[in-house]
């Protein structure tokens, strides 16, 4: 299939889905999808890193949360204006800011990149496993910055009055809702572009053999750290709504390392070759927990994902997808 | 008084790096020695808290030898898990992506469970030597944090004598080298592992126990010590007890150097800045071979 046929297809599901929620009319079906799509932007962005050249990130919190936090300065910059910004700038600046939400999703994603890029370039000429640390480390450092930085709340918090109408949309949750399934849109066309590439060609020369691949001339730094970026931004455009959707952050719930736990869970359980693991797993993992949280509690949800997680790694390591084909080719030999 | 005050910040560090010493030690010999990244390690430090905390609320009895007394459950636990790690991963070869996850899993599904459990208020021990200090001139020792770093440093003392001097002990520095030549002299390189990998938990039942004495927990705790670990275990270098040893008394008198002059909201970030500079410059470590 091509691309552009697949980004059609892409959207024509995602209209109806949209669609089909407004027809039902309830906005708690809303709140929940949005958890479940942001959901599946951050097992994409995950996977192409992790799935496709085998470097474990653990930071999925701290790249959501520079999503989030970049939205959060944004917001106070627009807020407080006319305090920040000299007299004779006022005027030119007052047009920019308040930015529109998809604006500072945008801006999130440079951010989440460029961090990516700096963390990358310190540590992926390392072995894998000093990657998955430093990558734990950064979300540590990270929160550290956050709490002690008061302009966006420090640890007290802050808050993001979202407006309660928009055009078109009527409700912002819609508007939200949105937003997210454009994002998903655009985390599966770019990781199906990749793996269909020879970029993901090479992605897959890392996680086979990297010393081989190294060898017959890969570009093995590059290619890690063109992965990296993609990977972090799409994170943090993932975070950027948040804000808006939660009305209030503070770095506990912002760095929450079940975000972490999460995009890692998704793509394990779903299966990381391909774009439809992540999606599968995101879909079914998000979802349960969805219907785990109201019906049981909160706590014990999270620890269905972590036995999940456990039992998907040891059981069955290629996934969901990985079971189905092995199922289709039992039955196309027999 | 500025003076008084550094020496004591250095003293408390010292203390502090003492108990890192524990900490780290399972770590040194699970990532440095066996290269198995256990990041779980924290999640059954803070597991040793609980069972010091449970036993010490309904018999109050000194947390330090609860852990002592259940060191050999610890042992076992450990050697259930390299069990489970070895079947599943270690045995078809080099696939560190899963093995993490999997790790990663166990971390998550302690402090869950341990929440669930526990809930998530602070939790402390009762022991009569908590609020007492020794003094000599201007220099404060609390005891509270004098006693875990003496056993502490201790324990570690009688890690580097056996590894150094039991057979079993130079196996284990073998196994990291070169398990080939190690099943050469007859010995299972897979028993080895999984001998060190238990002393590896056994030892998180100690540094739990020491950590509950020091600071009131709650389940997520264990997190603030993954990348201090790590980073103590780096700077290091990998499976070097001395080395060890050294890096976690300078961790912990950085630390305590900045939280007592910037504020303690900073002194996790030291440790993770450190570690992500060791890792640009010098990945090998300090002491690193």
């Amino acid at each position: 299939m091509r691309t552009p046929a697949f980004i059609l297809i892409l959207t024509a599901v995602a209209a109806a889905l949209y669609f089909a929620f407004s027809y039902v009319g309830n906005d708690y079906l809303f709140f929940a999808g949005y958890t479940v799509l942001q959901y599946i932007v951050l097992a994409t962005a995950w996977n192409i890193l992790g799935g496709y050249c085998g470097y474990v990130n653990f930071g999925s919190a701290g790249f959501f949360a520079i999503g989030v936090y970049t939205t959060v300065f944004l917001y106070t910059v627009g807020q407080q204006i006319e305090d920040l910004v000299p007299e004779f700038m006022l005027a030119p600046m007052q047009l920019i800011f308040p930015l529109p939400l998809p604006v500072m999703i945008m801006v999130a994603g440079v951010v989440a990149g460029f961090i990516g890029l700096g963390m990358g370039y310190l540590t992926l000429r390392l072995r894998g496993v000093f990657f998955a640390i430093a990558t734990l480390a950064l979300t540590v450092v990270l929160e550290t910055f956050i709490v002690n930085w008061s302009f966006v709340g420090g640890s007290r918090g802050a808050y993001v009055i979202p407006p309660n109408e928009v055009p078109i949309f009527g409700h912002f949750i819609n508007f939200l809702f949105v937003l997210m399934l454009v994002l998903v849109i655009l985390a599966l066309t770019t990781a199906r572009l990749i793996e269909r590439s020879k970029l993901g060609v090479g992605f897959a020369t890392i996680r086979d053999d990297e010393l081989a691949a190294e060898a017959s001339g890969v570009p093995t730094l590059r290619l890690k750290l063109v992965a990296t970026v993609v990977s972090g931004a799409l994170m943090g455009m993932a975070g950027a709504p948040f804000p808006f959707y939660i009305g209030y952050v503070e770095p506990a719930s912002a760095f929450n390392l079940s975000y972490a736990v999460n995009s890692i869970a998704m793509p394990m359980i779903g299966g990381t070759t391909s774009w439809i693991g992540p999606l599968v797993g995101a879909l079914l993992l998000g979802t349960l927990q969805q219907v785990a949280t109201v019906t049981i509690s909160s706590a014990v949800n999270l620890l269905i994902v972590g036995l999940l997680l456990i039992f998907f790694v040891i059981i069955a390591p290629r996934g969901i997808v990985g079971l189905v084909q092995d199922q289709l080719r039992k039955r196309s030999k027999t | 008084m500025e003076f008084d005050l550094l020496i004591n910040a250095i003293i408390a560090g010292l203390m502090l790096g003492g108990f890192y010493a524990a900490v780290t030690a399972g770590i040194s010999i699970s990532f440095g020695m066996l290269d198995i990244v256990n990041i779980a390690h924290p999640g059954f430090i803070i597991l040793g808290s609980y069972i010091a905390y449970i036993v010490n609320v309904h018999f109050g009895v000194d947390p330090i030898l609860i852990a002592i007394v259940a060191l050999p459950a610890f042992y076992a636990l450990g050697s259930i898990i390299y069990q489970v790690y070895y079947q599943s991963f270690e045995k078809h070869g080099q696939d560190s992506l899963r093995g993490l996850a999997f790790f990663f899993g166990l971390l998550f599904v302690t402090e869950v469970a341990l929440n669930l459990v526990f809930g998530v208020d602070y939790r402390t021990v009762e022991v009569p030597y908590i609020g007492g200090s020794l003094s000599i001139g201007a220099m404060e020792f609390p005891v509270r944090m004098l006693v875990p770093c003496l056993v502490s440093v201790a324990m570690f003392g009688g890690l580097i004598l056996f590894m150094s001097r039991t057979f079993i002990g130079r196996a284990v520095m073998a196994v990291s080298q070169d398990p080939q030549a190690l099943q050469l002299m007859a010995v299972d390189p897979i028993r080895i592992k999984r001998i060190a990998f238990s002393i590896s938990i056994a030892t998180a039942s100690m540094a739990g126990a020491f950590l509950i004495t020091i600071q009131p927990v709650i389940p997520s705790s264990g997190r603030e010590y993954i990348g201090r670990v790590f980073a103590i275990c780096v700077l290091g270098g990998l499976g070097s007890l001395p080395g060890t040893l050294i890096a976690a008394f300078m961790i912990g008198v950085i630390e305590s150097i900045t939280s007592t002059f910037y504020g303690p909201s900073w002194a996790p970030a030291v440790s993770f800045g450190l570690l992500l500079l060791t890792l640009a410059v010098r990945p090998s470590g300090l002491f690193g071979r």
